[in-house]
């Protein structure tokens, strides 16, 4: 293995069962992916890939095989177990915002960082809000906000902790075109800043190609995994430092 | 730590915007905990005024009492053990009242002495209780004054002597004033009294009070008086006995409020754990979150436990303060059945008690529902729905029904006087409840399976919001059915004890009872009762008797034999019995053969028994038995055993003997009429007592009045305790209907954006509610039918009788109400902002 992978999954599978019918949705998925890498992870619907981001971010556990995410076997690890690691190392942006609707904007992303037992986190939030260029909006309810601002508000809340890698499920697929492109890059850019390992699942393949590396899933099965040459891949000698 | 400050931060901002909700769910709460408090206090309370007046509640230190003058050895015991002495005489006769020519069958106590000598008898005017036996005069109890209209100044006329009626009775130590009830009470001097009424009749009681100098030891003195005392059969009490059966029977009394109110304590349970069961279904998205951001799954269900525990808190604290309030009430409530003055002061111990039971009763009933969010998979931030089979029921779950059974279980028993009333009680409130959510649950299978397709759609609408998904209909069947189960029972229950008496004296039935007739008066007054144009429905002579021998064994023979435990009330006691030739219309023959004459000369007497005194005696058909009667004694044979109809106004005995026999023998008659007005029986029974003053007279009417009178001051304890599982039923129905407000709002704005009018989304909720109401009032109207019917004929033995009035107003009320609170609850949703409803959802 090597020291700088991040996440490696080894002969992933899952099976559900519904009665007396097996549904395998993943099969036999191997592949390793590096500190300060992004990829894309593409394929047509129900091909497995929310599927498979859940199992990398131990959200479900696999049928067969395993997961190493930061280091740890995930199979070795108690449901709250990986959630500790998660709140560490791992960051989210989802399809559907996912905002805390009890709370405000800068209380949904002062929520990582206040698990961990952090004080002092506003400053912290109220310049990842600047970054997403929401400041103004601190105070708001996410129902008082825009479907792109809550996203803004999602992007800034998975970069709170300073995560390794950050995992995005469509985070553009309930946008606008035009505002998906604004999230789009504040993604990117955010992630550049901050050096992290990002896995983006995604439809979209122009914004697949913004990526370094392109997964392609079909029916469960990693079918293609391009390297892209419009990004370089890091070196692998640097350590992002966190 | 740092745990604990996040999970209290999540706790206060995650509450934002549900506070009122929250405390609206665990306000069902609030009256049960009310209700332990104050029960629970006022039992702490009443237990320290009978010990801070135990002396009262004797008024001596010691009494000795029999039901005849005292036996020889007794005068010469009294006479020896000194101290100070009061002597009472205590007869059921008839008092007359000049003034008006009323009469009515009182208590009549005659007084010797300065008993009470603890307490004091309180009375309007105050000297009056000073001074009546100086002066000769009565003190009446007040009903009897209210009755005929009476007041202080005026004559009773006791036998043949009349009284200056001297005062009213207010209180007397020792005894309740629901015992005046049934039979009023007079004092007079014992002085002067006509002891022909003592002559005659039995049912007399002749008391001696002692008081001693201080440091006497009484328990000592008992124990040396106490064998002739038994030998003599002569009864004593001392106080420290008084205090014990008094304290025993009303630790039974608020014990049994106890279990009133606890009933409340439940639905508020149930209805905690419904409303936080919706209010979790609403959080499990952010708890998905939250544990896909890392949080683990102990500190997230810290985060609920805490809002629970909290508003738990907030309603045990609510619940206590009203409980505080409330105590002061109970006295009053209670007052008729107290023996001594209870002054309330705030007992801390049972204010924690209910604090401490409320929060934990909120926290067992909100821990079904929160477990919900331990098993939250976070999986749900990727998914809209996770297949939750494969996630294995908490043991916890378990853990809490096992507990919850067991605290049930374990407070009915710890509050019954017996272990097995108690797992009884305890059952009974789980078959109610179980009942109740077996019909709601068949209701929402049933409503989905025969689905009327055919109706208009606001009607199949509202009809299908009984079964859709986050229906509220067990909840609210809960609710609603248990409050109108525990009303409608009550007025069921009151109603066929009122029916029965009815019956009882109904068309062409006797309803004036005439007693203590001496033979020689038996002409006399059937004439007058004939010239008075009344009926002689039947004169039935009474011979009073004892069993000496049971089959040639002694009565004190079959008390030592240890072996067999054959000693029952049925040996001892005095019976009163008739001869006659036939069996009357209310007896029938379940074996042997009625012998309705005795040729003189021949051996045994034939006798007919009735079946209950055969089994406690043990005997049967050829079983000889022998008799003392009054002084005589007379062999018989058992040779019919009768089934007896108890529930007549009529003569009924243990035991019949055949003419023939007892006709010599002292004896006493019963005369039965019929007054077809209470003008009329009042006019025939002021003539008869005053012409025969020994011969007492009972009214059926009065009867009724009284039983009246008594039930409906026990059902309004009653009642009042029911009341607080009815406001917590009304307070669970009043939350459950906004928890689907909440719920609906969306729908209805959905369904205004597709076009649908005011009209139609308020048409939808009222035949929700219509539905729901109705189905839940007939659920307890029907359940409350079978328990008074159970109740006729398991505890009363009377026959069943349903009110139909009573039932319908009970259906039209609590769907009415269900309606109101419904409506009341959804009013406004038509006019949420469109988008601000779209726009959350
Ligand atoms: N709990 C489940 N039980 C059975 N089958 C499931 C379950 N969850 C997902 N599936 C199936 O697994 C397959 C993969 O689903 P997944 O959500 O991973 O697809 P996807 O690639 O993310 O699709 P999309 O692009 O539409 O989001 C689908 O066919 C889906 O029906
Ligand atoms: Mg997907």
């Amino acid at each position: 293995m090597q020291s700088n992978s991040i996440l490696t999954l080894q002969n992933l599978s899952k099976t559900y069962t519904s009665g007396s019918s097996e549904l395998t949705v993943l099969k036999d998925v191997t592949l390793t992916i590096h500190e300060g890498e992004t990829c894309a992870v593409v394929g047509p619907s129900g091909s497995g890939k929310t599927t498979l981001l859940g199992l990398c971010a131990g959200l479900d556990r696999p049928s067969e095989g395993g997961v190493q995410l930061c280091g740890v076997d995930l199979n070795g690890l108690s449901e709250d177990e990986t959630a500790s690691l998660r709140n560490q190392h791992v960051g989210f942006v989802f399809q559907s915002f996912q905002l805390i609707p009890t709370l405000t904007a800068i209380e949904n992303i002062m929520v990582p960082a206040e698990l961990r037992g952090e004080r002092g986190v506003a400053s912290r939030a109220r310049s990842l809000l600047e970054a997403v260029g929401l400041l103004d909006r601190a105070t708001h309810y996410p129902s008082q906000l825009s479907g792109g601002e809550q996203q803004r508000v999602g992007i800034a809340r998975a970069f709170i902790n300073k995560p390794r890698i950050l995992f995005a499920d469509e985070p553009t697929g309930n946008l606008d075109a035009e505002t998906g492109e604004t999230i789009e890059s504040l993604l990117f850019e955010l992630n550049q800043k901050e050096g992290t390992t990002l896995v983006l699942v995604t439809h979209d393949l122009e914004l697949a190609q913004k990526t370094s590396r392109i997964i392609q899933l079909k029916a469960g099965k990693v079918v293609s995994d391009d390297i892209s040459s419009r990004f370089a891949i890091p070196d692998p000698g640097v350590q992002v430092s966190r | 730590m740092s745990n604990l400050l996040w999970i209290l931060k999540m706790a206060v901002r995650d509450s934002r915007g549900s506070r009122g909700k929250l405390l609206l769910f665990v306000s069902s709460m609030v009256l049960g905990v009310a209700a332990l408090v104050a029960i629970s206090s006022f039992g702490e309370n009443l237990k320290r005024a009978v010990d801070d007046e135990a002396l009262t509640l004797l008024g001596a230190d010691l009494s000795i009492e029999n039901g005849d003058p005292f036996p020889e050895r007794v005068d010469v015991l009294i006479d020896s053990i000194g101290g100070e002495q009061s002597y009472r005489v205590s007869f059921a006769s008839m008092v007359f009242f000049p003034s008006n020519g009323g009469t009515r069958l009182s208590t009549v106590r005659a007084l010797e002495g300065n008993y009470p000598y603890y307490g004091a008898v309180e009375t309007m005017p105050p000297e009056a209780a000073g001074t009546y036996q100086q002066s000769g005069g009565a003190l009446i109890e007040t009903s009897l004054l209210k009755q005929f209209d009476l007041s202080v100044g005026d004559s009773v006329k006791v036998g043949v002597v009349t009284y200056r009626i001297d005062g009213e009775i207010v209180k007397t130590p020792r005894e309740t004033s629901a015992m005046g009830m049934l039979s009023p009470r007079v004092f007079i001097p014992y002085e002067g009294l006509d002891t022909q009424l003592l002559s005659r009749g039995s049912r007399a009681r002749y008391e001696m009070f002692f008081k001693f100098e201080e440091g006497r030891d009484v328990d000592a003195l008992v124990e040396d008086i106490e064998p002739v005392l038994r030998a003599e059969k002569v009864g004593f009490d001392t106080i420290s006995e008084r205090q014990e059966d008094w304290n025993e029977g009303l630790t039974n009394l608020y014990r049994f409020l106890n279990m009133v109110g606890f009933i409340a304590l439940l639905l508020g349970g149930v209805g905690i754990a419904s409303a936080v069961h919706v209010y979790i279904k609403q959080r499990i998205e952010t708890v998905a979150i939250l544990r896909c951001l890392g949080a683990r799954s102990g500190p997230t269900f810290g985060v609920y436990l805490t809002q629970a525990s909290v508003m738990g808190l907030i309603a045990a604290l609510v619940g206590s303060g009203l409980g505080i309030g409330i105590q002061f009430l109970i006295p009053q409530l209670l007052a008729d059945f107290l023996p001594v003055r209870v002054d309330i002061e705030i007992m801390w111990m049972p204010v924690l008690a209910g604090l401490s039971t409320g929060l934990g009763v909120s926290l067992l009933f909100a821990l079904l529902p929160l477990l919900a969010v331990k098993n939250t998979s976070p999986l749900l931030t990727l998914r809209k729905s996770v297949d939750t089979t494969t996630v294995v029921p908490s043991r916890w779950r378990y853990v809490i029904y096992v507990v919850l059974v067991a605290a049930v279980f374990g407070f009915a028993i710890l509050q019954a006087p017996v272990w097995w009333l108690g797992l009884a009680y305890g059952g009974a409130i789980f078959i109610v409840f179980g009942l109740l959510a077996l019909v709601a649950k068949g209701i929402t299978v049933f409503s989905r399976t025969f689905f009327p397709s055919s109706w208009p759609y606001p009607w199949r609408q509202g009809f299908s919001n009984l079964y859709r998904p986050n229906n509220q209909t067990v909840i609210l069947m809960l609710s609603l059915g248990l409050g109108t189960f525990l009303i409608v029972t009550m007025f069921l229950v009151q109603q066929i004890l009122l029916k029965q008496i009815e019956i009882a004296g109904g068309e062409g039935r006797p309803n004036l009872v005439f007693f203590d007739i001496q033979p020689g008066q038996l002409d006399d007054l059937s004439t007058s009762v004939s010239d008075q144009g009344l009926p002689l429905l039947e004169k039935v002579p009474l011979i009073a008797m004892r069993i000496t021998k049971v089959n040639g064994r002694t009565l004190e023979e079959i008390r030592q034999d240890s072996t067999r435990d054959e000693y029952t009330w049925a040996h001892g006691r005095e019976y009163q019995s008739t001869y006659r030739g036939e069996l009357t219309d209310s007896e029938t023959l379940v074996a042997g053969e009625f012998v309705g004459y005795y040729e003189s000369g021949s051996s045994l007497v034939p006798v007919s028994i009735e079946e209950d005194v055969a089994d406690e005696l043990g005997v049967g058909v050829g079983d000889s038995l022998e008799w003392n009667v009054q002084g005589l004694p007379v062999s018989t044979l058992i040779t019919s055993i009768r089934k007896v109809d108890w529930q007549r106004v009529q003569t009924n005995f243990f035991f019949v003997f055949p003419e023939g026999v007892l006709e010599q023998a002292p004896q006493f008659f019963v005369l039965l009429t019929r007054a077809e007005d209470e003008d009329q029986s009042a006019r025939m029974q002021s003539s008869v007592v005053s012409r025969f003053p020994n011969i007492s007279a009972i009214d059926l009417s009065l009867v009724l009045n009284v039983f009246d009178a008594i039930y409906s001051r026990i059902s309004f304890v009653l009642r009042f305790m029911a009341l607080f599982s009815i406001i917590t039923g009304v307070i669970v129905l009043i939350s459950a209907v906004s928890v689907s407000r909440y719920q609906r709002v969306g729908e209805s704005v959905l369904l205004k954006t597709l076009g649908a009018s005011r009209q139609q989304i308020i048409k939808i909720q009222f035949v929700e509610y219509l539905f729901l109401g109705l189905l839940a009032a007939l659920t307890g109207v029907l359940l409350s039918v079978i328990c008074a019917w159970l109740m006729a004929l398991f505890v009363f033995e009377s026959p069943f009788y349903l009110s139909g009035i009573t039932l319908l107003i009970a259906v039209l009320a609590v769907s009415a109400l269900t309606i109101a609170v419904g409506m009341f609850n959804s009013r406004g949703i038509y006019n949420r902002p469109t988008l601000e409803v779209l726009r959350a959802a």
